[in-house]
C-alpha cells in the first residue's frame, strides 16, 4: 500500500484510516493466531468441519414419544442423550455427535452405520437381571485386538451344550467347557465389539462390568427391566427410621417381577457364602451395571442395593435401572444416510456456485464502479478471510459444522456484503453530485451511509438471531452463517472499506476525478449542475442551521431548486415510462 | 459526460429530479398491480395444488450418484422385488443421478431396497444414499419457521418504529414484507416446484433481505422529509418520491449484486444430484430478492406517504406548497398524488 503523499495536508482522515486498518490487521492476526494455536495444541484444524450432507454419514433424528399435552423436560433429554452416547461409544464409533434440537435428539455418525449400532440407537436398551455363575478380575492383558477371542472358535472343539440339564439359573451345569474357555479368555476390551456381549435370554452370557474391572459368566435372564416399576436412591434407614448415612438404591418390582425376584433371591440367599454364586447382575446393554450379593430372601418385590455408593452414583444407578435406559421413548423421525461421494459432489457444486457468484459480482461492480470496484473486491476478500477463520475457529471450539445450507448462506452473503459497499459508494457519489471535493465527499457520504448500513444490517442480524433461536435443523445452520457474515460485513465496512476509500481519496487518480476512477464528478453531473444554476446555500441555511448537518442543507437547496424547476418541465417524464 | 456509463447518468438525472418516476403519485396503478399479483399468488397455488416435498409428506428416499446406466426401470424393479405393493417414483437427476421415492418403508425393507438398488445399478452399497422421513418432520420445521416469522415481524416492527421514530414507516414496511412473502410463496408454488425445508429457509431469508432493502430506502426518505421541513417547496408525497428516485440506482445495483450469486447457485444446483437444497434455497431467494426490491419502491414507499399525508401538519404544508405554486403561475399539471 503506497503511503499517502499528502499526509501533512489532510492528517485526520488519513491517520484515522491507518488506525482502522491497523485494527483490522490486529483482528485478522488474532483470529489467525487463535486458529494456529488450535491446530498446534488443541486439535483444531485449518479447514472447518463439515456436516453430514457434505461429508457423508448417517443422521438419525429421534422424536420423543409422549402423550399429547405432556412436556419433555430438558433433564430427560439430557439423560437420553448421555445414554445414547454411551451406546454409540460402546459400538466403537468415533466422532459421533449426539445432541438435542428442540425436543428432538439428533444423532450424527460419520461414515457408514452398521445394523447393530443402528438398532442400539433406535431401540430402548435392555435391562436384564442374571445370576452370576463365575466372576473374576478382568484380564485386560495386551492381547492384540485382532486375536480377541472369538466365541465360535473354541466352541467348535469344546463341548458347548450342558451335559446335565441345568435346573435353575444358578446351576453350575450351565458352565460348559466351551463357556469356561470363553470366560477364561474373555478380554474386556472386546466389550466394544457389538457381537461379543449379546446372548439370547435363555442362555448364559459372558461379559464385563462397565468399568472393565471384572468379568462375569452369567446365567440366563431371570427378570428384565420392564418389570421394574420404580427405582430411587436414598439413605439406608434402620427399623426405627434413623438414617445410617449410607446410600442405597431402592427398587420396586411389578407383580411378575416380584414373583421372579422372590424366587431368585430365595435361591441366591441359599447360596450365601458361595461367592460369586450368591450375586446377581443387572445387565444394561450387555454390560454389567452392578452385581450385588443377596443378603436376604426378598419376597415383597422391594429390594435394596447397598454398597460403596455416594449420592451421585446411587442416583445414577437408580436412574439407569428405572428407565431401563432411556427416560422417554423415541420414534425415528427421520434417518438419512448420505454417501461420501454425494457429499463431496454437493460440496463441490456449492463451492463452484460460490466462485461463479463471486466472479459475476466482481464483473458487475467493475462495470458499475470502475477502479472503485477494486475496493469492493478487496473488501470481499477480507470479509472472506475473516469469515473462513471464524468458521474454522467456531467449528473447533463450538462444534459448528458447515452444511450445504450454511454454504448457501455464505454465497448469499457475498451479495449482501457487497450491498453495503454499494450503499456507501452511492452516498459518496451523491455528495460529489452536490459539488463536494472527493475527500470531504467521502467523509460526508460515510456519515450518512454508516447510519443506513447499521440500521439495515441490524434487521438482517435480527432475522438471523430469531431464526437461529427458534428454528431447527438446517435452518439453524443457515441462520448462523447469515448472522456471522452480517457482523463481519459491518466490521469490514468500518475497518477496511471506509479507510481504503479515505486513503484512495488522497491519491491523484481518484481526487482528480479520473474517468476510470468511478468517482468522476463530471460523469456524476456535478459540474453540469453547477453551470446550470448558481449555488446559494446561505439563503436557506440560516433558518435551520440548528438541526441538520451543513452538507445536507446545501444539497437540499439544490434539490429544492431542481424540484421547482421540475414543476413545469419535468412533469412530462412523470409517467414512469421513460427509460 | 462521455465516459459515464448509462446507469450513472441515469442516476444523476434521478438524483437531481431531472428525470423522475412517479412511484408515489401513481400508487393507485401500483396498488392494483400488487393486488392482482397477490390474488394470483393465493389463487394459483390453490387451483393447481401445492407440491410438498418428501420431508413434509413423509416417506423413504434413495439417491444414487454416478451410475452408468441412468434408466428408471431397474430402480422400479429393485423396489418391487423388495416391497411388491410399493409405488416407486424414479427421477433421473442430471446425467448420472437416480432418485427413488417411495412410501415410508420399514427399516429392514429400507435396507433391502438399498442393497437391491446397489445391485441394480452396479454400485457399492455405500454409494446409495437413503433417507427415511417421518411425516411430522416437515410439519415441525414449518411450525418453528412460522413462530420465527411472527416473532421476527413483531420485533422488527418495534425496532423500526424506534429507529425511524414513527410507527407508520414500520407499518408500511411490514405490510410490504407480508406482500413479499405471499408473492414469493405464490410464485414459487405456481412454478410447480416442491416446497421443501430448503425453500422454507430461502423464504425466511427474504424476511431479512426485503426489510433490509426497505430500511435503506426509508432511511433516505426520512432524511429528505425531515430535513425539508416547513421550508420545502415540495409536497410530502413529492419528497418521498424524490427519495425513492434518488435511491433507485442503488436499489437496482444492490438487487443485481444480491441476485447474481443466488442465480449462480440456482444454475448449478439445478443439474446436480443432491443439490436440491441449493436449488430450492436459491430459487426462493431469487424470487424474493426481486420481489423485495420492487415492493419497497412500488408498495412500501407509497403506503408510507399515504399514511402520513392525512396528518394535519403535513396537509397544511402540502396545501401551502400547492398554493404557492399556483401563485407562481406554474401550470397545475403537477397533480397532487393524493387523488
Amino acid at each position: 500500500m503506497a503511503a499517502p503523499s499528502k499526509r501533512s495536508s489532510r492528517p485526520t482522515p488519513v491517520r484515522k484510516a491507518w488506525r482502522s486498518l491497523t485494527w483490522l490487521g490486529v483482528i485478522i492476526a488474532l483470529l489467525f493466531g487463535i486458529n494456529a494455536a488450535g491446530v498446534i495444541w488443541g486439535g483444531g484444524s485449518w479447514t472447518p468441519k463439515l456436516a453430514l450432507d457434505l461429508e457423508g454419514g448417517t443422521q438419525i433424528i429421534l422424536a420423543p414419544k409422549v402423550e399429547t399435552g405432556a412436556d419433555v423436560s430438558q433433564e430427560q433429554l439430557d439423560q437420553a442423550v448421555s445414554i445414547i452416547r454411551q451406546r454409540v461409544d460402546a459400538s466403537g464409533v468415533a466422532e459421533s455427535e449426539i445432541n438435542t434440537e428442540g425436543d428432538n435428539v439428533v444423532v450424527r455418525i460419520p461414515g457408514e452405520l452398521d445394523d447393530q449400532t443402528r438398532d442400539r440407537i433406535e431401540q430402548s436398551a435392555k435391562l436384564e437381571l442374571r445370576a452370576v455363575l463365575l466372576a473374576d478380575a478382568a484380564t485386560n492383558t495386551a492381547v492384540s485386538p485382532t486375536e480377541s477371542p472369538s466365541p465360535t472358535d473354541p466352541a467348535e472343539e469344546l463341548e458347548s451344550t450342558p451335559t446335565v440339564e441345568p435346573t435353575d439359573g444358578s446351576d453350575p451345569a450351565w458352565i460348559t467347557p466351551a463357556l469356561q474357555d470363553q470366560f477364561d479368555n474373555f478380554d474386556c476390551a472386546a466389550l466394544d465389539d457389538t457381537s461379543t456381549n449379546v446372548a439370547p435370554a435363555d442362555e448364559p452370557l459372558v461379559t464385563c462390568d462397565r468399568e472393565r474391572a471384572a468379568k462375569y459368566l452369567l446365567g440366563p435372564v431371570e427378570a428384565s427391566g420392564e418389570n421394574i416399576v420404580d427405582a430411587t436412591n436414598g439413605m439406608v434407614q434402620t427399623q426405627t427410621g434413623a438414617s445410617t448415612g449410607q446410600w442405597a438404591v431402592n427398587i420396586v418390582f411389578d407383580e411378575e417381577g416380584t414373583q421372579d425376584f422372590t424366587e431368585v433371591s430365595t435361591r441366591l440367599f441359599g447360596l450365601q457364602g458361595q461367592t460369586p454364586r450368591d450375586q446377581f447382575a443387572f445387565v444394561l446393554d450387555g454390560a454389567v451395571l452392578t452385581a450385588p450379593s443377596m443378603n436376604a430372601a426378598i419376597t415383597d418385590g422391594r429390594p435394596q442395593i447397598t454398597g460403596q455408593f455416594t449420592q451421585e452414583t446411587s442416583k445414577a444407578l437408580a436412574d439407569q435401572l428405572k428407565f431401563g435406559a432411556l427416560p422417554i421413548s423415541f420414534t425415528v423421525q427421520s434417518s438419512d444416510t448420505i454417501s461420501p461421494t454425494l457429499g463431496t459432489s454437493q460440496l463441490q457444486s456449492g463451492l463452484i456456485a460460490g466462485l461463479i457468484g463471486l466472479i459475476l459480482v466482481v464483473i458487475y461492480t467493475i462495470f458499475q464502479y470502475r477502479a472503485l470496484a477494486s475496493v469492493t473486491i478487496a473488501s470481499l476478500v477480507i470479509a472472506g478471510i475473516i469469515t473462513y477463520l471464524m468458521i474454522t475457529i467456531l467449528s473447533w471450539r463450538e462444534g459448528y459444522r458447515l452444511s450445504l445450507a450454511g454454504i448457501a448462506g455464505l454465497i448469499v452473503a457475498i451479495g449482501f456484503t457487497a450491498d453495503s459497499f454499494i450503499i456507501y459508494f452511492e452516498r459518496v457519489r451523491d455528495e460529489l453530485r452536490d459539488g463536494r471535493q472527493l475527500v470531504s465527499a467521502v467523509e460526508a457520504g460515510w456519515k450518512r451511509a454508516f447510519r443506513t448500513v447499521l440500521a439495515s444490517k441490524a434487521t438482517n442480524l435480527l432475522a438471523a438471531i430469531v431464526l437461529f433461536v427458534l428454528a431447527v435443523g438446517s435452518v439453524k445452520g443457515f441462520a448462523y452463517t447469515l448472522g456471522l457474515t452480517t457482523i463481519i460485513d459491518v466490521v469490514v465496512v468500518i475497518l477496511f472499506t471506509h479507510p481504503m476509500l479515505q486513503l484512495l481519496a488522497q491519491t491523484k487518480f481518484f481526487s482528480s476525478g479520473n474517468p476510470w476512477s468511478g468517482l468522476d464528478p463530471e460523469a456524476l453531473g456535478a459540474v453540469y449542475r453547477g453551470r446550470a444554476e448558481f449555488r446559494k446555500p446561505a439563503a436557506v441555511t440560516a433558518k435551520k442551521a440548528a438541526s441538520s448537518a451543513k452538507e445536507a442543507q446545501r444539497r437540499q437547496t439544490i434539490a429544492e431548486r431542481k424540484a421547482a424547476a421540475m414543476v413545469g418541465a419535468g412533469d412530462t417524464s412523470n409517467d414512469g415510462k421513460d427509460s | 459526460m462521455a465516459k459515464a456509463n448509462r446507469l450513472t447518468t441515469f442516476g444523476n438525472d434521478l438524483y437531481t429530479g431531472k428525470r423522475s418516476f412517479n412511484f408515489v403519485g401513481g400508487r393507485k396503478k401500483w396498488y392494483t398491480i400488487v393486488a392482482v399479483l397477490l390474488l394470483l399468488s393465493v389463487l394459483v397455488p390453490i387451483l393447481r395444488g401445492v407440491n410438498f416435498s418428501i420431508e413434509f409428506r413423509g416417506g423413504s428416499q434413495f439417491q444414487i450418484a454416478g451410475v452408468e446406466n441412468a434408466e428408471e426401470q431397474p430402480a422400479i424393479d429393485a423396489v418391487e422385488s423388495v416391497v411388491p405393493d410399493a409405488t416407486a417414483h424414479v427421477t433421473i437427476v442430471g446425467s448420472d443421478g437416480i432418485r427413488v421415492q417411495t412410501d415410508q418403508l420399514e427399516q429392514a425393507d429400507s435396507r433391502a431396497v438399498t442393497t437391491a438398488l446397489a445391485e441394480a445399478y452396479g454400485v457399492p452399497e455405500s454409494e446409495v444414499t437413503s433417507s427415511f422421513i417421518g411425516p411430522s418432520w416437515g410439519a415441525d420445521v414449518t411450525r418453528q419457521a412460522l413462530v420465527g416469522l411472527v416473532a421476527f415481524m413483531l420485533l422488527a416492527a418495534v425496532i423500526m418504529a424506534l429507529y425511524f421514530r414513527t410507527w407508520k414507516m414500520s407499518l408500511a414496511a411490514i405490510l410490504a414484507l407480508i406482500a413479499d412473502l405471499v408473492a414469493t410463496v405464490g410464485i414459487y408454488a405456481a412454478l410447480g416446484l416442491e416446497i421443501s425445508p430448503a425453500a422454507t429457509i430461502g423464504i425466511l431469508t427474504i424476511l431479512a433481505y426485503s426489510l433490509y432493502d426497505t430500511v435503506v430506502v426509508f432511511d433516505k426518505i426520512r432524511e429528505n422529509t425531515a430535513e425539508d421541513g416547513q421550508e420545502s417547496r415540495r409536497t410530502f408525497a413529492e419528497s418521498v418520491n424524490l427519495a425513492v428516485n434518488q435511491t433507485l440506482v442503488r436499489s437496482i445495483n444492490t438487487s443485481v449484486v444480491a441476485a447474481l450469486p443466488v442465480a449462480a447457485i440456482l444454475f448449478l444446483g439445478a443439474g446436480v444430484l443432491g443439490a436440491d437444497t441449493l436449488r430450492d434455497i436459491s430459487l426462493a431467494l431469487l424470487i424474493g430478492i426481486l420481489v423485495g426490491t420492487w415492493s419497497t419502491v412500488f408498495l412500501a414507499a407509497p403506503l408510507y406517504s399515504q399514511l402520513r399525508e392525512g396528518e394535519p401538519e403535513i396537509r397544511r404544508h402540502d396545501q401551502k406548497v400547492l398554493k404557492e405554486r399556483e401563485r407562481a403561475g406554474a401550470p397545475s399539471a403537477e397533480v397532487l398524488p393524493t387523488a
